[in-house]
């Protein structure tokens, strides 16, 4: 019929060769071979994960920050339990008799042939006992893991804490299985690539009566775990933790800077808790109380609360206008104190006054004057603000900064579409916008942003993209240094001087000096207070020490602080002291430190 | 036309009672392979038998729907259907829903419909129908433009789903093709790169180059009928092997066996041609030629996989060739179905009696792994059973193919034939270890409405395709 119809040979012969090499195959399979029916009716394969201790973190002076401790969780596979005395089992647990068949029947309701864990966390001393005993209860098993523990009790919001991963977790990485750990917050959440390692899988054959015979396959299909790998952090724990001591009592955040790395030497946030109350049994307990505090402990708000600059802000305004050209260093102006108009003065202070004088006394007039000169330099205002902002965000302000801090907020530099759909296009001005000009109105930075600030200052002009993580280990011995990027701002280093020496006189001149002065070291500063319509104003204080060759850049905000000089100064200066030389000085100094200790914030209608 | 009334008496009964032979006998495995004692009712919609069950009778129902249908519908409606099956593969691209990384279902209610598995039939339907138009020929550029854009067009669709299991189901067409006159030698070239391949993921190296070489000189034998040239050539090539090996061996020189197999290859395959060409014997020439070929491809394979390629590139290729990944370590899914196999001995345990078919050992155990419930609870007697019944259906489906008048209805035949022979060896190799793990489920077998019901679609098509096969199909 036609010519290929031969060809129903070939393929039918290639159809019954496959089916003939199966059919051989499974003949050596299921009869030849015995092996594979000694694994499967006299033995019960157990798959044991072995879990890598997390990597451990240290501090800048190789300090620990946090290490791992042994735990071990019980585990059951129903189908193999055989009927046990639960009293006994109970006593050498030291658990009650509840918490095991609550955990029993949820082993079962899970899975009849899967291991699930019946007991979370037993205690060192319970494992050593039940070890000899197991024999006694087919079907349990004991898996080892480890916890985090915290020497220090220091810098929980960096830190972060580790939970059990969630559903949304496992199906975004194949890696997780339920009951795995991972890191939910902080560093734990940024660096969880490097920190969890790899787990491995042994397999085991056990024998009915749950005693050991040995590795699978002779460990053939064995993983074997990777350890996590080492952080090396830019914290310095003596620092941070008398920031810690320091903000007690007290609503905000410190965060300090090493200008010429860009490493963070302290990164606070307050109220703070003990990160060990995250690790445990009792650890979901413990995080209950936290999410219900009123005053919100677990929120980081050095990088997610949202502050009003205020006056710190005017050392920018004055730095953009010095590279617009708008004004120089001797560019007096007229201040007619709390008659000045459309911003009032709020201090008494010579007129006409200078660029330094203006920082020294925080003229809003002054400001006001200089803002409106940038704004209408441009014959449009949205081109003068457009200028504006876009020396202001290369200060790193209005958007993320640094890819480790996960959650944290851009703060807010308006973008000029925004006043378009607020006031109408070309319906703004200078004027409209005023309340730019002393860094109140639509800014919103976070603490970190405002630490950026002061390094930037401190560098006259660049930062490096700040980080708490300076290096991680690869291997033993081998450590990974990490590199960050060098950004510079669009304001020239010649114009930073000025502000520099302004900033000097605000810590050497002004009232501030009773509080942020300190003896033998040239500390450059300015305040900062917002309004609060809640209660007591805010206070807020940026600085960086020595004015020349920088170590350290600072921002602290105590919320209802009253003003910059209150609060936020004193705590900034004795960090830098303590930081620079060690230890606080004078009794005076010391006297204000036992304030600092003291004072309790917490309630914003108690008489300051 | 009589026979239109008359198509209950036309059915090829003997298929129909195979298909339903191995629907019932699917159904029984995936009971046991879900079966505990909490649930143990037959009909208890919880369990996926019970849901099977239900597959089950709207499957029958289906069929018989199929057979209603005047066979001159298939026709008129081949390009129809396949234009609808394209756009439901266009359109998953946008509103599918996710399951295990394939973006390959609609969820419609509670159901969820898997357009790839319907692809199946429509490309049959669609390329019956080309190929038995008038002007098609097979050597004619056009129309091999037109069988390419046909087969290529859903491949990809699904290629884009992630679905790459069912994605390669499509490369059996080259059998219904080389039936219908394809060049016997691209049939042969797939055959031998698709094995070489195969073997090169599977086994090691080494091995692979033996076999090639083996084979080499099996078929070198085959072509010149001369045992004794043969063995002679094997001669020399295994003392060259031992030659470079002992001389390694011996100056410590380092060189791995897989490199030294490399060398020896290439040099005794030099000579052979020489000598080849001295004595005029070109058309023998075809056999070093091949083997080199192969040769290179299992190294280069091997090398790029295992050197060049990191280890999360490596598993996006295992991804892109369906092979599934392993997160419990390497080769756990097929040493626990090898194990479940091959612990049901002979005989088997018995029903219901299989340890390693319930939920913890075999993943997948009522879907991709159905049949190491088989192989553990039947034994060796089961599985040969189940395959021979396969087989018997296969060559059946041949036998049939074969007695069509219309070329429509052939090529139709021989695409069913084809499907189901190529999800029957990839499954069927997985679950024993002879084909990287692909998942695509076995015919009538699987847990699964959409499968179920497009292999009955498929069979019952061309079932009522035959019963009218002496009516003239014209388009
Ligand atoms: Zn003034």
């Amino acid at each position: 019929m036609d010519k290929f119809a031969r060809r129903k040979y070939i393929l039918g012969a290639i159809f019954v060769v496959i089916v003939l090499i199966f059919i051989i195959r499974l003949f050596t399979l299921q009869v030849l071979d015995s092996s594979y029916k000694q694994y499967a009716t006299q033995n019960v394969l157990r798959r044991v994960i072995n879990y890598p201790a997390r990597g451990l973190i240290y501090d800048r002076n190789g300090k620990l920050l946090v290490y791992n401790k042994a735990a071990y969780d019980l585990l059951v596979t129903p189908r193999e339990m055989a009927p046990f005395d639960t009293t006994q089992f109970c006593e050498i647990l030291k658990i009650e008799k509840a918490e095991l068949i609550d955990g029993l029947n949820k082993a079962k309701k899970y899975s009849r042939y899967k291991p699930s864990v019946v007991i979370k966390q037993l205690s060192p001393e319970g494992y050593a006992v039940l070890q000899e005993k197991l024999f006694k209860f087919p079907g349990f098993f004991v898996q080892s893991r480890t916890l985090r523990e915290y020497p220090q009790k220091i810098a929980a919001h960096m830190l972060g804490y580790v939970g059990e991963v969630d559903r949304s977790a496992i199906q975004k990485d194949k890696y997780y299985s339920q009951g795995d750990y991972i890191g939910v917050t902080g560093l734990e959440r940024a660096y969880e690539k490097e920190l969890r390692g790899r787990k491995g899988v042994n397999f085991f054959l056990v024998d009915v009566h749950n005693r050991l015979k040995g590795a699978y396959l002779e460990g053939l299909s064995d993983t074997v775990a990777v350890l996590g790998q080492n952080l090396v952090s830019t914290i310095d724990s003596e620092l941070q933790r008398y920031a810690e001591q320091l903000m007690q009592n007290k609503r905000g955040a410190v965060v300090a800077i090493e200008p010429k790395t860009g490493e963070i030497l302290s990164f606070y946030s307050g109220p703070s808790y003990d990160p060990n109350l995250l690790v445990g049994r009792e650890r979901s307990a413990n995080y209950q109380i936290l999410l219900r505090d009123t005053l919100k402990p677990l929120t980081n708000r050095a990088i997610s609360a949202a502050y009003s600059p205020g006056s710190t802000f005017k050392t920018l305004n004055a730095l953009i206008a010095l590279q617009e050209g708008v004004i120089s260093e001797y560019t007096a102006v007229t201040c007619n104190g709390t008659a000045s108009s459309p911003i009032r003065c709020t201090h008494f202070h010579e007129s006409p006054i200078a660029l330094k004088g203006a920082i020294r006394e925080s003229c809003n007039p002054y400001f006001w004057n200089t803002f409106r000169a940038t704004i209408q330099k441009y014959r449009k205002a949205e081109d003068g603000y457009n200028a504006w902002r876009s020396h202001v965000l290369s200060f790193g302000l209005g958007e993320p900064l640094g890819k480790e801090f996960l959650g944290q907020s851009s703060g807010n530099i308006p973008a000029s579409s925004y006043y378009d759909r607020y006031f109408g296009k070309n319906r703004w001005n200078a004027l409209t916008v005023r309340s730019l000009s002393i860094g109140q109105g639509e800014i919103i930075l976070t603490p970190l942003q405002m630490a950026n600030l002061a390094a930037t200052i401190a560098n006259r002009g660049y930062y490096i993209e700040p980080h708490l993580i300076r290096s991680v280990s690869e291997k033993e011995g081998e450590t990974h240094r990490l590199a960050f990027q060098r950004k510079n701002t669009t304001v020239a280093p010649e114009h930073f001087e000025s502000v520099i020496e302004g900033m000097q006189q605000v810590v050497d001149q002004t009232n501030t000096r009773y509080t942020a002065h300190v003896e033998g070291i040239e500390i450059c500063g300015k305040t900062g207070t917002i309004q609060n319509p809640h209660g007591s104003d805010h206070s807020a204080f940026i600085a960086f020490a020595p004015k020349d060759n920088p170590q350290i850049a600072i921002a602290v905000f105590v919320e209802f602080g009253v003003w910059g000089a209150r609060h936020a100064a004193p705590i900034a200066s004795l960090l830098i002291e303590k930081y620079l030389n060690d230890s606080i000085g004078s009794p005076s100094r010391k006297l204000l430190e036992q304030r600092m200790f003291d004072s309790n914030l917490l309630n914003p209608n108690q008489p300051k | 036309m009589a026979s239109r009334n008359n198509i209950w008496a036309n059915l090829d009964w003997l298929t129909i009672s195979l298909y339903v032979l191995l629907v019932f006998m699917g159904w029984i495995n995936i009971y046991a392979a879900v079966y505990n004692e909490e649930h143990s009712s037959i009909l208890d919609m919880s369990q996926r038998y019970g849901k099977q069950l239900l597959w089950i009778t709207a499957a029958f129902v289906l069929a018989a729907t199929l057979l209603i249908f005047d066979s001159k519908f298939y026709v008129s409606f081949a390009y129809v259907f396949y234009g609808a099956t394209i756009l439901l593969l266009v359109g998953i691209l946008f509103f599918g829903s996710e399951v295990k990384g394939a973006r390959a279902w609609f969820q419609i209610g509670g159901f969820a419909i898997q357009p790839a598995e319907f692809a199946k039939f429509t490309t049959a339907l669609a390329l019956a129908r080309f190929t038995s138009s008038y002007t098609f020929k097979m050597e004619n550029f056009k129309s091999l433009a037109g069988i390419g854009g046909i087969l290529l067009l859903p491949v990809a669709l699904i290629f884009l789903q992630n679905d790459t299991g069912s994605a390669l189901v499509f490369g059996v067409f080259v059998l219904v093709l080389y039936r219908e006159g394809m060049s016997g030698v691209v049939l042969f070239l797939g055959l031998l790169i698709a094995i070489v391949f195969i073997m090169t993921l599977v086994l090691d190296p080494v091995t692979t180059i033996l076999v090639l070489t083996l084979a080499a000189f099996v078929a070198y034998y085959l072509f010149q009928r001369s045992l004794a040239e043969s063995i002679k050539g094997l001669s020399i090539y295994t003392a060259f092997f031992g030659l470079i090996w002992l001389g390694n061996y011996l100056l410590k020189l380092g060189y791995e066996n897989t490199d030294l197999l490399l060398v020896s290859s290439v040099l005794s395959t030099a000579i052979f041609t020489l000598f080849a060409y001295r004595k005029m014997l070109k058309q023998t020439l075809v056999i070093p030629g091949l083997y080199i070929l192969l040769v290179f491809m299992t190294f280069s394979v091997d090398y790029v996989f295992n050197e060049v390629l990191e280890p999360h590139q490596q598993a996006r290729i295992n991804e892109l060739l369906g092979i599934q990944s392993d997160p419990l370590g390497v080769g756990y899914n097929v040493n626990q179905s090898k194990i479940a196999i091959g612990s049901g001995g002979f005989s088997g345990k018995g029903f219901l009696n299989g340890t390693q078919t319930k939920f913890d050992f075999v993943p997948e155990q009522s879907t991709d792994f159905i049949f190491c419930t088989v192989g553990e609870e039947w034994g060796f007697l089961g599985t040969t059973t189940i395959l021979l019944l396969f087989l018997a259906l296969l060559l059946r489906l041949v036998v049939l193919a074969e007695r069509q008048r219309s070329v429509f209805s052939r090529v139709y035949g021989y695409s069913v034939a084809s499907i189901l022979f190529f999800h029957i060896a990839i499954n069927v190799g997985m679950t024993i270890g002879l084909v990287p793990v692909i998942g695509i489920p076995l015919p009538f077998f699987s847990y699964g409405g959409s499968s179920l019901w497009s292999f009955t679609i498929l069979l019952f098509i061309f079932l009522r395709l035959d019963a009218s096969r002496m009516e003239k199909l014209s388009h």
